[in-house]
């Protein structure tokens, strides 16, 4: 198999069995989570000003107060490679086009010379975030496996993404291609990991803030 | 006419300054050093004709349309009069068991000196009888032509990769001939057709240092295909700006905006279209409003589509349905287990009464 025909699989058979995976594990797991419910709370409801599920969608996106001084590099370095994450997957041009074809939606692209800063930008502050994990003796107790895999996982696609534009170590039609296979097993591994965030981040802050707030008590 | 070369010129109205200009833009072309287009001109006015046979197997003759057409009547069309082409079904005067004596004779005559030029495919399927010449298979013709060659040139993408005729699903069992010559050294030109002047290119550095010019991992010389077109494209700033044309003739198309959304293949694709051109450097595929084909590369024909993007699924997405109803099937399953391990768990209940804990 020569390269040209490495990515064409992987733009074909690859992505088809990839994208089947992930829907698959989505699906699954999305029924599994929301069918569990809760035990009804006989208690009558308290009432306290900021205790809802609303409230603690907004709130967990804020550092509590002081936590911020404590863990800067939790807080600065996770808003700045998810920001970066975003702009990378949603702001290129090509990938904006791979959305559109599979699903419809498009948007104007930003400039492929923002993007690539963005993607470094991110890089950066992913290694960061996994060195004060290393570095920290309380973080690096409180990781497995699936932390340094999931990291991993969502390290490659933004590396060779960024190499193939750069053109760098490999011939690009290689590294496009290694570019998309990485990209696959981020989608297949991301509904059975922690990477399942991506779709339960707000239903899972609305269900504490709304439990909590039951009991009169801003989460 | 088996004199110099320089002889030949001569005769013809061109300048000693016109061929060592010629020799000097080849040179810089291939990347070679300034001194190598003065070598390059002596060695090819000292040298005498080269023989050069030409077997077409399972081609369109547009490789052979693109060379004799395109550089005609520039100084590339002169050189490449000025070998002693012995054998060319097209263009020769020859047919039948003339041209099948010449062919031979040349062979005789130059035996392991002889350059070999394949166009086309050879098929493999039903003991080749799907492409014959003089009544033998395209593969026994290779075997024979290519035992006595110094080195053979694969004209095209057919006889380089096997080409349109291999494309899926492969009636004929085409193959290219790398796949069948495993001993002589040779260089693939691949295109659909390819440029006129990376083969004169190629026969200079032949002419010259007695070598083939350096190769890539597929057999193509590097300084032709060493860089993409996408990277030499004049429309590259528009990429990096963002800007694509989407229809192609809506106002980015008139504008001259990257072809990419259109399923231009410039990325993947190693030739020298953006900065050689064609017909005498008139223009390109992508000057002239289409996007790369990838023509250059193995298996461009199933490569996903040519108006299909790059980032684009190459095929449709399958399973994709199937997989979110299997998804879902799953979810409903899992869930009724949990809600049946709840209501269990909820039946086997027992009240712990105050005695219980003081047992």
């Amino acid at each position: 198999m020569n390269d040209l025909q490495f990515l064409t699989w992987v733009r074909g058979t690859g992505l088809n069995i990839a994208v089947s995976i992930f829907l698959l594990g989505v699906f699954w797991r999305l029924f599994e989570i929301y069918s569990l419910g809760h035990k009804k709370d006989l208690s009558a409801p308290r009432h306290a000003s900021g205790a809802s599920g609303l409230h603690t969608v907004f709130r967990r996106s804020l550092p509590p107060p002081g936590m911020l001084k404590r863990s800067p590099v939790s807080y600065i370095g996770g808003y700045i490679f998810h920001i970066g994450l975003f702009i990378v997957v949603f702001g290129f041009a090509p990938h904006i086009l791979l959305i559109k074809s599979l699903t419809g939606l498009s948007w104007p692209a930003l400039p492929s010379q923002f993007v690539n800063l963005a993607a470094i930008v991110t890089m950066a502050a992913m290694v960061v975030v996994l060195f004060d994990r290393i570095n920290k003796p309380v973080k690096r107790f409180l990781s497995t496996f699936e932390d340094w895999f999931t990291w991993a996982v969502t390290f490659l696609p933004v590396l060779t993404g960024w190499m193939a534009f750069e053109h760098m170590l490999l011939p690009y039609t290689t590294m496009l291609a290694l570019h998309i296979l990485s990209v696959q097993l981020l989608l297949v591994v991301l509904p059975f990991t922690k990477l399942f965030h991506v779709f339960t981040l707000f239903g899972s802050r609305w269900y504490n803030g709304r439990v909590n707030g039951h009991k009169g008590v801003p989460v | 006419m088996q004199g110099p070369l320089i002889d030949n010129l001569v005769r013809q109205g061109i300048s000693r300054r016109t061929f060592l200009k010629y020799c000097a833009t080849l040179a810089s072309m291939m990347a070679l050093p300034p001194t190598a287009g003065r070598a390059m001109a002596e060695a090819m006015a000292a040298s005498r004709r080269p023989s050069v046979i030409w077997l077409p197997f399972q081609e369109c003759t547009g490789c052979t349309e693109s060379i004799t057409r395109s550089h005609s009547p520039t100084i590339e069309g002169m050189i490449f009069d000025m070998i002693s082409l012995d054998y060319q079904e097209t263009l020769m005067a020859a047919a039948g068991f003339q041209a099948e004596e010449a062919r031979h004779q040349a062979m005789k005559e130059n035996m392991g000196k002889y350059l070999l030029i394949v166009d086309g495919s050879i098929p493999l399927g039903q003991d080749g009888a799907f492409s014959c010449t003089a009544g033998r298979s395209n593969l026994e013709t290779l075997k024979e032509a290519a035992a006595g060659a110094a080195a053979i040139v694969a004209m095209g993408s057919c006889a380089s990769f096997g080409g349109i005729p291999k494309a899926n699903p492969n009636p004929t069992g085409a193959v290219s001939v790398s796949d069948i010559i495993k001993d002589k050294p040779i260089v693939n030109i691949p295109g659909c057709p390819p440029i006129p002047v990376v083969m004169t290119g190629v026969l200079a550095h032949y002419l010259t240092f007695g070598t083939l010019p350096e190769l890539d991992d597929k057999g193509r010389p590097k300084s032709f295909y060493g860089e993409t077109i996408h990277d030499r494209c004049y429309r590259r700033p528009f990429y990096d700006q963002g800007k694509f044309a989407k229809t192609f003739d809506d106002e980015g198309a008139r504008n001259g905006w990257c072809l990419f959304e259109l399923g231009c293949k410039g990325p993947v694709t190693h030739n020298a279209c953006a900065t050689t051109k064609w017909n005498g450097g008139t223009s390109w595929p992508v000057e002239s409003g289409h996007g790369c084909l990838g023509c250059s590369e193995p298996d461009f024909w199933d490569a996903g589509g040519f108006y299909k993007a790059l980032s684009m699924p190459a095929d449709p997405l399958k399973f994709v349905a199937v997989a979110a109803v299997a998804g879902a099937a799953v979810g409903v399953g899992v869930s009724i287990a949990n809600r049946a391990k709840k209501g269990s768990a909820k039946a086997a209940h027992e009240t712990t009464t105050l005695a219980d804990l003081e047992k």
